[in-house]
């Protein structure tokens, strides 16, 4: 008598599964896109982020909602050491991240003046900017002689290619002696490996990731224990029903 | 003793004054429902529940949230950064708005399925359909508040539907609007409607859906009416007193709808792109449509019909049309209690016709939810507008096969058949 | 069946304990999540941020003059004393309601005879305690031989070391905020001195 409704429910479930497919983001989106493996509650590699972000990011690109006070706060940054991380114009801790450029300076120099970042990682997704940050290459057909994987003539300067060229010369020389090290039998005497540039690149997104929802560290460990008390409270709840319902036959 | 004593009294003193017992009895403990409920109507309750909760935390974001066009979409960010606590806050509102239709939908399909708009029921479904239809208006106004690039283009978008209208839609449309473009003239409008007219005509609503609730009594899955068999003191005999069997009952669902809604605000906040579109992290830019605009999922099967008119008709275009088709969609729900001439009302009872037809048609709404969210050259142009037929076939023959279909017998008391 | 077995229903002991514990975790559930309401109406941290400690430089104010600057809305005033102000206090004792400040209008390091960390500099919020009107600054005497701080909403009286006299409607001293000095001619007004450092 009720096939009819488990009919139904299948179908819906189909229906579900089709839509699960979350919403298309741009159609520039022709590579794939790569996942940073990054964790939010890694504070290291936060604080790795937040130095990277502040020496390559910040003379252009502002993060107006991001106060340092939070940053030294949330990621354990010293008196000192955040008020070395404090530049262009910044002389309170209290403020936010500025730029050192202008609106109209960013306009005049690429077309289209830098966004503030503060909430980049929300708006394109965690993917997406590490695959942007990954994906500078050579590109000799383009008016600026590089290009971008996910953003075709990109109007950013290629910032890192001297940073990047500089950590992949690092790696490759570790690379080497690791491999003479092995041959020589001396692998416990090896220096430990150096940062590589995904690596980098993995604790920038996450500072972006971070920097867009200060909150989430604590919002998904705090999360955990209210669930836990709900289901606790389901107990109760759950004999409290049985109990009354004995009488109704 | 005493002191019981003066409590009664005290109980008597406020009686004579203000019918609270008898309210308490009327709507609670002696308030008869069936004893068949089955988990459909949980709904209900959970949809009071959200609505609370809105309310709340709507009102509590009044107050850090500044309606103009150059602060908005910072007011957001400094309650998300600045004010303490002010994040769990405002992702309760916006989790709980999704949330509220997620419970509403199921809500009303609880009464597709069981008939609860039959006769003696057609004013609570009536003003139920109003509330549904008042909720979306809510949901449209509060979307545009953050003033990010998908809520001043998602306004855009609608507010264009009233330039639609024949003859006088476009000064409609500046009309509303206040203003030649959506501006801080707009923003102010649709804030006080958010926060004070809609939500007020929402909460009178409820109380008139729950009053002519409890003057008829619930119905339930077999759709047996159970004020036909009483016992000698006039109580039905397969009724049970609301409190304390159905509130105990219900905290069941209570519970467990909580741990849903909060490993939502907790772990997916942004429902995944649904809940927070994320073209809605940018502020609005009236220079700069999103590359693909979609209105969020709870609009999105009636966006589709929008959509699926493509062809002018009768001197107008096909944009009216269109409108005509969205609010028509909506407009002949609240024609069900008279458009169902089956004499049983649960589709437990009616025959394969009905039950088939229901079948198609939520297969239909699913599909058009799914394809209001993609863009249109997502599939084949001809799906749309064949949904869209099958959408209001439902409700157009459903006035011949309900009374051509062979039903089952409905038993005298629940349980009989078992 | 029949409805009297609900009209008389057993409310045994395991009934009402399993309603009690409901309750109670309800309740606690209830205020846990009130809790992000309440907090929700302290300080921001914009307000924070606008309230933060200031700066104030001492090369600017010569002696016998005052500085007001502001500190979370409120005037700060900062009085140079020149040693005359400061040999007054002592004759001063008999017509002062508190002179030895033995309330709690005063951080524990401004809790002596002047009032201040370093004599000649005078720290006060420039409020009235009484209503909170804001004292004026009368370095020079009047008819009545009167110099200090005085509150034209009502008449009260301060010294140079903002103590209320006897017999006017101000109840206690002016108030010191917290302050300390980072070198010889930076005061912070707003924070105390950090223990670490």
């Amino acid at each position: 008598m009720k096939r009819w409704t488990s009919w139904l429910r299948i179908s819906a479930a189909v229906i579900a599964l089709v839509s699960v497919s979350v919403p298309t983001q741009a159609a520039e989106n022709s590579i794939n896109l790569q996942d940073p493996g990054n964790d939010i509650h890694d504070k290291a590699s936060l604080r790795n982020g937040a130095k990277l972000y502040m020496n390559h990011c910040a003379s252009c690109h502002a993060g107006k909602y991001m106060r340092f006070e939070r940053v030294a706060r949330d990621l354990e940054f010293s008196e000192q050491e955040i008020n070395s991380l404090m530049r262009y114009g910044v002389t309170k801790v209290t403020e936010s991240i500025k730029s050192a450029m202008t609106q109209e300076a960013g306009e005049m120099a690429f077309g289209v003046a830098p966004p503030d970042l503060s909430l980049e990682a929300n708006y394109r997704g965690k993917k997406w900017l590490y695959t942007y940050l990954m994906t500078f290459t050579r590109d000799k057909s383009s008016t600026t002689g590089y290009n971008n994987g996910v953003m075709p003539n990109v109007a950013m300067p290629w910032v890192l290619a001297g940073y990047q060229a500089s950590l992949e010369g690092q790696t490759n020389s570790w690379n080497q002696k690791k491999m003479l090290a092995t041959k020589a039998g001396t692998l416990d005497s090896l220096e430990p490996e150096p940062q590589s540039f995904a690596m980098e690149m993995r604790d920038l997104t996450n500072f972006m990731v971070y920097m867009a929802e200060p909150i989430r560290p604590f919002r998904e460990r705090f999360g955990k224990y209210v669930l836990f008390f709900l289901l606790v409270l389901l107990l109760p709840v759950w004999m409290l029903k049985k109990e009354y319902w004995k009488d109704i036959h | 003793m005493n002191i019981r004593k003066k409590a009664s009294d005290l109980m008597a003193w406020i009686d004579y004054r203000l019918p609270v017992t008898k309210a308490y009895k009327t709507h609670m403990s002696e308030y008869y429902a069936p004893k068949n409920l089955n988990a459909w109507y949980f709904f209900g309750v959970l949809a009071m529940l959200v609505f609370a909760n809105q309310l709340l935390s709507g009102i509590w974001l009044t107050m850090f949230y500044t309606p103009t066009v150059e602060e908005a979409f910072d007011s957001i960010e400094y309650i998300m950064r600045d004010v303490e606590s002010g994040w769990i806050i405002r992702y309760m509102h916006e989790v709980g708005a999704s949330f509220f239709f997620i419970v509403v939908y199921l809500h009303i399909y609880r009464g597709f399925l069981y008939g609860s708009y039959k006769k003696p029921r057609e004013l609570v479904w009536v003003i139920g359909m109003f509330i549904y239809f008042l909720m979306m208006a809510e949901g449209f106004f509060g979307y545009v508040l953050p003033f990010g690039n998908m809520s001043y283009w998602g306004a855009k978008v609608i507010l264009s539907l009233i330039g639609a209208i024949p003859v006088f839609g476009p000064d409609l449309q500046i009309w509303v609007q206040g203003d030649f473009m959506i501006s801080g003239v707009t923003l102010s409008r649709f804030f006080a409607f958010h926060v004070a007219l809609v939500p007020l005509i929402i909460i009178l609503g409820v109380y008139l859906h729950l009053i002519a609730l409890h003057q008829v009594g619930s119905n339930n899955p077999d759709g047996i009416d159970i004020k036909a068999v009483k016992d000698e003191q006039g109580i039905p005999k397969d009724g049970i007193p609301f409190h304390p069997y159905y509130t105990v009952h219900d905290l069941i669902p209570v519970v467990i709808f909580l741990m849903l809604f909060f490993a939502a605000v907790f772990f997916f906040p942004g429902g995944g792109g649904f809940f927070i579109e994320a073209p809605n992290y940018v502020p609005a830019n009236n220079l700069s449509t999103p590359d693909h605009i979609a209105p969020v999922w709870y609009y999105t099967p009636f966006y589709a019909m929008l959509r699926a008119v493509t062809v002018d008709f009768l001197y107008l275009d096909a944009k009216f049309w269109g409108l005509i088709v969205m609010g028509g969609a909506i407009l002949i729900v609240f024609f069900l209690p008279w458009l169902d001439r089956s004499p049983v009302n649960s589709m437990r009872y009616k025959g394969r016709i009905s039950k088939a037809f229901l079948m198609i048609w939520t297969i239909s709404f699913l599909c058009l939810g799914v394809l209001g969210v993609k863009p249109a050259d997502w599939a084949p142009s001809w799906v749309s507008p064949v949904l869209t037929i099958i959408y209001f076939s439902y409700f157009f023959l459903m006035p011949f096969y309900t009374r051509w279909e062979s039903c089952k017998t409905v038993p005298e008391r629940i349980g009989a058949d078992r | 069946m029949s409805n009297e077995s609900f009209d008389d229903a057993p409310s045994d002991g395991r009934r009402s304990f399993l309603t009690g514990t409901t309750c109670a975790l309800f309740t606690a559930g209830g205020a846990g999540l009130m809790t992000p309401y309440v907090k929700s109406w302290s300080p921001s941290a914009r307000a924070m941020a606008a309230g933060a400690p200031i700066s104030i430089d001492l090369t600017k104010i010569s002696e016998g003059e005052m500085v007001v600057e502001e500190w979370r809305g409120r005037p700060i005033y900062v009085l140079k004393r020149s040693r005359e102000m400061l040999e007054s206090f002592e004759s001063l004792d008999e017509q002062l309601r508190n002179p030895s400040s033995e309330d709690d209008q005063q951080p524990v390091y401004a809790k002596n005879d002047n009032r201040s960390i370093k004599p000649e500099f005078l720290v006060v919020e420039g409020l009235c305690t009484h209503l909170g009107c804001t004292p004026k600054f009368r370095p020079n005497k009047n008819e009545e031989g009167f110099t200090g701080f005085f509150c034209p909403c009502h008449g009260s009286k301060f010294d140079f070391a903002g103590r209320v006299y006897k017999g006017v409607p101000a109840p206690t001293n002016l108030k010191v905020p917290p302050h300390h000095y980072v070198d010889d001619n930076t005061l912070i007004v707003g924070a105390e001195k950090e223990e670490t450092a």
